[in-house]
């Protein structure tokens, strides 16, 4: 059932207990033409555009938990495409554009709002890097600014840019068409529009084995719930990539680390974007609740706990009380953490892989929300053609052979 | 935070100390001879276990020096360190030690 003021004002008539279910809750067939391993966002999404734009109805996406229940459930929601070379503005690009759109593509609201992704600097190094920054997206028609102190103050009142700070703010950037989206609601808008063209999103179904036929080719998966049959998967896993790809006998260029983000309790509207400060290690955003969201830096060794450190969200704490003085007495409401993988040069991996009829989507480290749109998109696109789409053709495995790294490290925002 | 038990200064918080990522990774011995791919495995390739995970780390505010560390990346457990250059211990003797 299509979300329209007719239907609302219909289910009103009967205390809206009668909206039906927003997907179905299928058991698994014998076999599909392709399986997506993890119903995050960017799987859901993955599955989604399969259906839409290649025709593929007839594809499952397996789930060891609940979808929308891994990283997509536990990130920071920021949206931006402020990134350094081509190769990443152009994907992230594309995502900022799919978001744009995105509600009324999927009939779901996903409360994408644009309020502007301020990055501080604090030192000459950081002016430097976020300059260089700015230059290249302008280049590429991507949005993005230089502000001194006090237009960075003006944009967002609640900023401290006393000189007397530890590390004092010195300009920063800012991307005016970044902001924040629900992140939960971009994995149920594509698991109800997927699931209304014949996709199966099979939650509660882990994965055990990979089954592949004498040449080497993918001929199915092991799960929880019996065999299933298919010549392609997707796997799109996030930080448990490397265990999934393990299963084809695949070594990945990744490690997992645990990254924590917590929320204050909630409170009337005082910040109208999002602040990032890589150098002191934090970045916090409001949410249309009112708690205001803030995200930590990685913990210092890989772990698939989904905790972390107590000492990395005080440290990071220990920034935001200096970068906003006035929130120093709110209380904090829940802290938590996600495995995120994370690879050398910071970029994702979208590829085929050695073993055929297998693709993988991984890499996102620190910042794979913004992507989901764009990544889907373009992953769909590997997958039903057997080849990657131009925007994901970099993000290669084979990047790391051939040395055609592509650093974003500086971008990333996230201490690794 | 960790309890990270130095082999040389005794148990000291994580704060002491740097990780240095996974352990018993040669350097290529002969680097003439060694292809792209046997580099790209060296440099970025990591097995990144979901289980016992053998890591280097180094005690930077105590001893200075580096020793490996065996950890369970689940639970986050450390069964056992002991100083650089020596063998691989035998893991699954560790879990049978630290199941008793």
């Amino acid at each position: 059932m299509r979300f329209s003021f007719l239907n609302l004002a219909k289910q009103a008539l009967s205390a809206h207990r009668h909206w039906p279910e927003q997907w179905r809750f299928p058991e698994p067939k014998a076999a599909y033409d392709a399986i997506i391993i993890g119903a995050g966002g960017h799987g859901l999404g993955t599955a989604y555009y399969l259906a839409k734009e290649h025709g593929l109805r007839n594809i499952a996406v397996l789930e060891k938990g609940w979808l929308g229940g891994g990283n997509t459930g536990r990130n920071t929601t920021i949206i931006r495409s402020n990134y350094l070379w081509e190769e990443s503005q152009g994907l992230y690009e594309h995502s900022v554009k799919l978001w744009e759109n995105l509600s009324s593509e999927l009939n779901y609201n996903v409360m994408y709002s644009p309020r502007g992704v301020m990055m501080l600097a604090h030192t000459v190094h950081d002016i430097q890097v976020f300059k260089r920054h700015v230059h290249a997206n302008r280049l590429q028609g991507i949005d993005n600014e230089w502000l001194t102190p006090e237009e960075a103050k003006e944009f967002c009142p609640i900023l401290n840019i006393s000189p007397n700070m530890r590390y004092p703010i010195l300009g920063a950037a800012l991307q005016r068409r970044g902001g924040t989206a629900r992140h939960d609601a971009v994995a149920w808008g594509y698991a109800r529009a997927a699931s209304a063209m014949g996709v199966d999103i099979i939650q509660n179904c882990e994965v055990k084995g990979i089954r592949r036929d004498p040449s080497g080719a993918v001929t199915g998966v092991e799960t929880t719930k019996g065999f299933i049959g298919t010549k392609k998967i997707g796997v799109v896993a996030a930080g448990h990539t490397s265990v999934v790809m393990g299963m084809a006998d695949v070594r990945m260029p990744l490690e997992s680390y645990p990254l924590q983000a917590l929320v204050s309790e909630p409170i009337k509207p005082i910040m109208p974007c999002v602040v990032m400060s890589n150098t002191i290690h934090a970045y916090m955003s409001q949410s249309d609740k009112g708690e205001l969201v803030i995200g930590a830096g990685t913990d210092a060794y890989t772990s698939y706990s989904q905790t972390g450190g107590l000492h990395i969200t005080t440290h990071t704490l220990d920034a935001i009380c200096e970068l906003f003085p006035n929130v120093r007495r709110l209380r904090m409401l829940r802290n938590w953490g996600g495995i995120v993988d994370v690879t050398p040069d910071r970029s994702p991996i979208l590829s085929k892989t050695p073993v055929k009829g297998l693709y993988v989507n991984c890499g996102w480290g620190t910042g794979g929300f913004k992507a989901t749109p764009g990544s889907a998109n373009v992953f769909a696109h590997t997958i039903a053609k057997d080849e990657p789409h131009p925007i994901n053709a970099a993000f290669t495995i084979d990047r790391f052979k051939t040395g055609r790294l592509i650093d974003e490290a500086a971008a990333a925002a996230v201490a690794h | 935070m960790l309890l990270i038990p130095c082999p040389h200064c005794g148990n000291r918080p994580e704060l002491e100390f740097r990780y240095a990522g996974e352990a018993h990774i040669a350097r290529p011995a002969d680097p003439s001879t060694t292809s792209d791919q046997e580099w790209a495995e060296y440099l970025y390739f990591r097995s990144n276990p979901k289980g016992l995970h053998i890591e280097r780390w180094r005690h930077v505010s105590g001893c200075a020096r580096f020793f490996n560390c065996v950890r369970d990346t689940v639970s986050d457990k450390i069964l056992k360190t002991y100083p650089a250059g020596q063998p691989k211990p035998d893991l699954a003797e560790l879990v049978k030690e630290a199941g008793q």
